[in-house]
């Protein structure tokens, strides 16, 4: 399938191509969340593979920056410029700006315009409401770059308060064990921190100490979490009854095991299938998923209307499919250095 | 089966022994009955139901799924039935789900066990239509026969065992006595009810058999010391039914419950009984062959159930309630039985009546009316006869309605036509005069195999004496059982008789032809 281009049109992969480093906008002398140092960085959010320190440059929104200053250091960028959702900057004959993707905390899609078409890369981005993030914002386009980590059908993630629910449920029914919850230290932590209030959970949550210094920034970003406590060995006792949250690493490892008769639990797209959650040794594995499922990613398709898609970051071939039975242009958009992050 | 479901996940994902243990007990402790007893019984394997199939699973996703997308997911995920479950589309209309909510454990076992085996795929459809994903993995992994989620049954007794004060030992001491839901193993457990007995599981008693009466046997019989009963043209069953257990069992001892739900649901008593299965409709007892639509079936659709009714018709009784009826005289039983059957009025049952005679000739008119469907003759018992296993000899006849039956020996085989002109399948057959001599009375060529066709060729041939064009005389070795629908007077046979319909009933290889039936015989059917 070929798509005609209107007389004065530039086609978008004219101006917008793979580079090692990542995609680039020539006519901008723009990367978009690229993986190596460049001159200057659209950053969609700051989870690591998309967010590096080392650019000349870095435009991103204002909570982005933050997290980026928080993880890497001040000095983790030449300059950089803060941008708010829905604010146009011109960078030659390039139109930028950036659009609500529900993600984490400060996520962005980078809605480019250039020789009369426009292209959104999405960046990581979920269609269901988070309580830390404003909800993606669909944005009619010409070509859509959208990730596809969860991109094959057996991915639907259930609601999250049904999660929270079992989480509770399991919680009350074994008063004499530590319930450790494996979660990403940006994002999922401080979303199912706020999960657990809405749910009517007021205890304090303790958190392992990886997980204290970007729960506090996002309280200073506004997002308050409630009460919360460090998960030190030495309150071990108080801890038996309690939820405590810690990164994945730390939950299967000897740190876990000095709790009171943990139950591992772990909060990820990823525990929707039974053999991933075994093979990291949880038992209660809770699927809570900041990326998109399969309905999200087809739905997105749809609101978009883009008649050209680019497909990135995870189980490309699969949704190429489905998109192209939608009669949409779908191809795999290869981009380098960017894993699987596993959230 | 939500429930179940979580159960078993929440198992699948839970390590330790006392993990197990603590899900199994909550489970049982809070799930009523029968729900609890067919988690128990999934889990020990007491479920037999008819098993899905992969090729089935894959066939109902191949309706819904993108071939390429389903292959993809089930690379990705490992496992067809959570691939499956993952994959099905959640159903559009909202309030059809509504309406209805998702099966029980106990429906889903109920109508996959009534179901037939071109039934079992609509019903998974549908049933996964209605649950969630994990209620959609948990019955894949039900009718794929693939649950294991590292249970043992030691476990799972355990766990039952820990609703009270009772040892699990004690708990296997009843097991066998014990038949899902379990209900009264629960009851016993929680303090609800008595411990189960485990001598009251439903067993089989060897049953009583006849001997056909032989010609000439009721001269030596007085009438008095028999009573008569017909002999109905359906099945000889034992019915087992102790409170804990219901059982309907075959002559061999067979337990045939399955395919007859129905009467099976009815047996809310405790006795031991013994009787005729019959399909009757409005009080009329069907066909044998509609009998038949119901045997062999391990599961029975709800349609069968309601055109092809169940009914026993009672003979006996062998045990009633603790007590074991089998010594006493056929009179003292058959009054306990009429006592039992007015106190209870089972649902689907009738008693055998006895028939009244005073005279052999008297009772042998009767017999000749008995040519009416489902009537396949008369059964003489000796009053004084206890019940007794097997076929004892001279306690119990079967006294079929008039056989039309002779026992003749093959005089001459001719080729056929079409496909069998190379088979001698043509058999003139004949009786023995009082003289000794063998004189043709029928013809016939059909009523075998086509096996014994060429057992019957082989043996021609081996066995000519004299040939005449197409048809070969053989030697008088072979007894060929001929039943036929009457016989007249015929002045074109040398026998002077000619048989309406003959045909091969039986090959009686095993009967020398001296033995094989005299022209009076015959005569006597005229
Ligand atoms: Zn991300
Ligand atoms: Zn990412």
């Amino acid at each position: 399938m070929t798509q005609s281009v209107p007389a004065g049109r530039v086609r978008p992969e004219d101006w917008l191509m793979v580079r090692p480093e990542g995609l680039y906008c020539a006519p901008a002398d723009l990367h978009v969340d690229p993986t190596r140092p460049v001159a200057r960085a659209v950053v969609t959010h700051g989870h690591a593979d998309h967010a590096r320190a080392g650019h000349g440059q870095v435009l991103a929104t204002a909570e982005t920056l933050a997290i980026m200053a928080s993880r890497y250091g001040a000095g983790f960028a030449g300059r950089t410029q803060a941008l708010a959702l829905g604010e146009t900057l011109s960078l030659g004959d390039v139109r930028l700006r950036l659009a609500p993707a529900g993600h984490i905390l400060g996520s962005a899609q980078a809605v480019l315009e250039h020789g009369g078409s426009r292209v959104v890369v999405s960046g990581d981005y979920k269609r269901r409401r988070d309580p830390t993030c404003p909800a993606f914002e669909p944005v009619p386009c010409d070509v859509f770059v959208t990730e596809a980590t969860f991109g094959l059908p057996v991915f639907r993630h259930p609601d999250d308060a049904h999660e929270v629910a079992r989480l509770l449920e399991q919680h009350r029914r074994n008063p004499d064990r530590t319930i450790v919850v494996g979660v990403y230290a940006l994002g999922k932590c401080q979303r199912l921190l706020r999960l657990l209030r809405e749910a009517g959970y007021d205890r304090p949550v303790h958190l392992h100490g990886a997980l204290e210094g970007l729960t506090r920034l996002y309280g200073e970003l506004g997002v308050e979490v409630g009460p919360v406590e460090p998960a030190t060995m030495a309150a071990r006792e108080r801890l038996a009854g309690a939820i405590v949250l810690a990164p994945p690493s730390a939950i299967a490892d000897r740190w876990a095991r000095r709790l009171a008769d943990p139950i591992v639990a772990m909060a990820s797209g990823w525990m929707g299938v039974r053999q991933r959650a075994r093979q990291r040794g949880v038992e209660l594995p809770l699927v809570i998923s900041d990326h998109a499922d399969w309905d999200e990613l087809l739905a997105t398709l749809r609101d978009v209307g883009a008649p050209r898609v680019w497909v990135t970051h995870g189980r490309e071939e699969a949704l190429v499919h489905a998109a192209r039975g939608m009669g949409i242009d779908a191809r795999a958009l290869a981009l380098v250095g960017f894993e699987e992050e596993g959230s | 089966m939500n429930r179940f479901a979580r159960l078993l996940d929440a198992l699948a994902f839970t390590p330790s022994r006392n993990g197990k243990l603590r899900l199994l007990r909550d489970h049982f402790a809070e799930l009523p009955d029968p729900e609890r007893g067919w988690a128990l019984a999934a889990l020990t394997g007491g479920i037999d139901l008819p098993s899905a199939k992969p090729a089935m699973i894959r066939a109902l996703v191949a309706e819904r799924v993108d071939p390429v997308l389903f292959t993809w997911s089930y690379d990705f995920v490992g496992d067809l039935a959570e691939t499956t479950a993952l994959i099905w589309p959640a159903p559009d209309a909202v309030a059809e789900r509504r309406n209805a909510p998702p099966p029980t454990l106990a429906e889903v076992v109920a109508e996959l066990t009534a179901a037939s085996r071109a039934e079992v795929p609509a019903l998974v459809a549908g049933w996964l239509d209605q649950l969630d994903a994990t209620g959609r993995w948990a019955l894949l992994k039900l009718v794929t026969g693939g649950m294991r989620v590292g249970v043992s049954e030691r476990i799972a007794k355990t766990a039952v065992a820990g609703l009270g004060e009772v040892p699990v030992e004690a708990v296997e001491e009843v097991w066998h006595g014990l038949r899902p839901p379990y209900e009264p193993l629960f009851a016993w457990v929680t303090g609800a009810g008595d411990r189960p007995d485990p001598e009251a599981a439903a067993r089989f008693r060897p049953m009583m058999l006849s001997h056909p009466l032989e010609e000439g046997e009721l001269d030596a019989m007085a009438p008095a010391e028999y009573a008569a009963e017909w002999k109905w043209d359906g099945i000889r069953v034992q019915v087992a039914a102790t409170g804990a257990e219901r059982r309907l069992f075959s002559r061999t001892g067979e337990d045939v419950g399955g395919a007859f739900p129905d009467l099976v649901a009815t047996l809310d008593f405790r006795a031991v009984l013994d009787g005729e299965l019959l399909v009757v409709r409005d009080g009329t007892v069907a066909p044998f062959s509609d009998l038949q639509q119901r045997l062999n079936r391990k599961t029975v659709g709800t349609k069968l159930l309601t055109s092809h009714p169940a009914w026993i018709r009672l003979y006996d009784i062998l045990v009633d309630g603790e007590e074991d009826l089998r010594g006493l005289a056929f009179d003292a039983r058959r009054e306990r039985l009429e006592t039992w059957f007015s106190d209870r009025r089972p649902a689907r049952m009738d008693l055998s009546p006895l028939i009244g005679f005073t005279t052999w000739p008297e009772l042998t008119e009767l017999r000749a009316g008995a040519r009416a469907a489902a009537i396949e003759g008369l059964m003489l018992k000796r009053r004084a006869s206890p019940y007794l296993s097997g076929r004892p000899k001279g306690h119990w006849y079967k006294w079929k309605r008039d056989p039309l039956t002779v026992d003749c020996v093959l005089m001459y085989a001719q080729r056929g036509h079409g496909k069998r002109s190379s088979f001698y399948s043509d058999y003139t057959f004949g009786l023995w005069t009082e003289a000794g001599e063998l004189v043709p009375v029928g013809k016939a060529y059909f009523g075998f195999t086509d096996d014994e066709l060429q057992q019957l060729d082989r043996w021609v041939r081996n066995h000519t004496t004299n040939r005449f064009g197409p048809v070969r005389e053989v030697e008088p070795g072979l007894v060929l059982e001929i039943a036929f629908d009457g016989v007249q007077r015929s002045t074109r046979h040398k026998s002077g008789l000619a048989m309406r319909f003959p045909r091969v009933a039986r090959i009686r290889w095993d009967k020398p032809a001296g033995e094989a039936d005299r022209l009076p015989v015959l005569e006597a059917m005229l």
